[in-house]
């Protein structure tokens, strides 16, 4: 982790005293976000998230595969996150380390466990040829919050994604002389569709230093803080999905806060979550 | 692997409707980054890439250091969704390989005597691939050092030529077609590919790869091509950078 000069916390800790941050804004309001969906042809689906300077890409790949023996009857999702060093001076290249992975784990664990991915849809013979969903994030440029870049740049891809057909079309008619299911499932399916969805949450990560708390960290924000929470929530204003982070700690106050900064905030952040996938 | 596609008609068209001596469409951007000191994002043909430059800074691990200069550290990275069947994201044998000739390259027109003990960190990273991602790599990464403000003695830029279409008579293969930049069939299905990066001021060859079978008068004809296709290239390379550089004073 980057070291912060001491110059740099005291102007933070005085700008937040009198209400302000650095950029300009509100202490619960998000930087710009932009969503651009389909950038990758080779991609079954991809999209480009920009929050502010923060840039990631996601894409989606997809294959047959086997079916975990606990769930015979279901599609597979896979999500991984690689901090390439193309993003910040502090990544290395190699195997992902303890951020990527959390990163990745929390971005899965939102699409999981709300079941965006409609992952009983993905079956194509029971126990024996389902449909594998890689979810692979990039940080393309880092400027804090990637919690929120990331699983925003996932759910944006998935919606952008076709289940591709045509592309495995040779493996899937071999496939269907051996599994009588395969061949019920090609003809419902004749060509590319549309990946099964349901509704997703949306996160927002905040952080607290010096007791306040700020939603949306810029990299400054993210370098100063005590503690982070993030939090998943729905279209009906339930929460989703929550993760803490950081050695420092939340009053009860504060947490029932950030929730409802993040539901009013998650509403926006849903709204051009359609607009972007077209829906 | 054999085709019966026919990579190139009897009026030397080629499949994707090109001549022998034509480049596939090419953009560049200089500066797309905010926190890399130079970056710079490149479409060629179908190949997306983003490459961006960190440095000169302390190289580490230590004995990595080289008193009398800086290190260049290339590297090449494919995303996992760059490709038709998905690729397990990290390094592979292939990629080190790249990032090594690329360093190389680069190492040769980058002042290094400037800075001992620095590392230069160049970052490739493939976003999509369609054949000649190392040439696209080199080209965009050249970019990215002059917008990190390195000092060079050249802008790097590499451009492939190749040979295609040849008939296969009994397992022996008479004919073909020497072209310039192949696409991702020709790729495929061609009889050789030269990727090359030189430094086109001086003409001098910063990087040589073949693979396949080109008879000597064919590596003539083919090294010319590459030759002239990067300087098309460098071109293109020096107006991103003047288009990002006179915005900038524009502003001012």
């Amino acid at each position: 982790m980057a070291l912060t000069s001491s110059i740099k916390r005291d102007y933070l800790y005085n700008l937040a005293k009198n209400g302000k941050r650095v950029d300009g804004r509100k202490f619960d309001e998000f930087r710009d976000i932009k969503i651009e969906t389909g950038l990758i042809s080779k991609a079954e689906g991809s999209a480009r998230v920009k929050i502010g300077n923060t840039q990631v890409i996601a894409g989606i790949k997809m294959d047959i595969g086997d079916p975990y023996p606990d769930s015979p009857d279901k599609g597979v999702m896979i999500t991984a996150a690689e901090l390439i060093p193309l993003a910040s001076p502090d990544f290395e290249s190699g195997p992902p380390r303890e951020n990527a992975i959390e990163l990745a784990r929390v971005v899965d664990r939102g699409i999981r466990e709300s079941e965006v991915i409609g992952l009983d849809k993905l079956c194509m013979e029971s126990g024996e040829k389902i449909w594998l969903v890689f979810i692979d994030i990039h940080i393309i440029d880092f400027d804090g919050n990637l919690f929120d870049a990331a699983s925003l740049a996932a759910l944006a891809a998935l919606f952008n994604t076709a289940v591709p057909i045509e592309r495995l079309r040779p493996t899937l008619e071999k496939l269907q002389e051996k599994f009588p299911s395969v061949k019920g499932y090609l003809e419902e399916h004749p060509k590319d569709y549309q990946l099964p969805m349901n509704e997703p949450p949306i996160s927002c990560t905040s952080v607290k230093f010096n007791d306040v708390v700020v939603l949306d960290p810029s990299l400054d924000e993210e370098e100063i803080a005590e503690a982070r929470l993030t939090v998943a929530t729905d279209k009906n204003g339930d929460i989703r999905a929550m993760q803490k982070g950081l050695d420092g700690s939340f009053t009860v106050e504060e947490i029932k806060k950030i929730i409802n900064v993040s539901l009013d905030n998650g509403r926006e952040i849903r709204i051009k979550l359609d607009k972007s996938t077209g829906k | 692997m054999e085709s019966d596609i026919k990579l190139i008609d009897d009026d030397g068209k080629r499949l994707d409707g090109r001549k022998a001596d034509e480049l596939r469409e090419i953009k560049i951007e200089a500066g797309v980054l905010h926190r890399a000191e130079g970056s710079c994002y490149l479409e060629w043909g179908g190949n997306k890439v983003v490459a961006a430059v960190y440095g000169p800074r302390e190289a580490i691990p230590r004995h990595t250091q080289n008193p009398l200069k800086a290190v260049i550290k290339a590297k090449y990275n494919m995303a996992a969704f760059s490709v038709d069947d998905r690729k397990r994201p990290g390094p592979d044998r292939r990629s080190r390989e790249i990032s090594k000739v690329i360093s190389e390259a680069l190492d040769k027109v980058i002042l290094t005597e400037n800075f001992p003990r620095a590392s230069i960190d160049v970052n490739i990273e493939v976003l999509e691939a369609e054949a000649g991602t190392r040439c696209a790599g080199l080209t965009a990464a050249g970019v990215a050092l002059a917008d990190a403000g390195i000092p060079m003695k050249d802008i790097p830029v590499a451009c492939a030529a190749g040979k295609i279409g040849s008939k296969n008579n009994d397992g022996k293969k008479t004919g073909g077609h020497v072209v310039v930049d192949l696409g991702k069939e020709e790729d495929n299905f061609g009889d050789a590919d030269l990727p090359i990066a030189i430094s086109p001021r001086t003409g001098e060859i910063l990087l040589l790869q073949m693979d396949g079978h080109l008879t000597l008068e064919e590596f003539d004809k083919a090294l010319e091509l590459a030759i002239k296709g990067c300087h098309i290239v460098s071109k293109l390379q020096k107006e991103a950078l003047v288009k990002k550089y006179q915005a900038d004073v524009e502003v001012d």
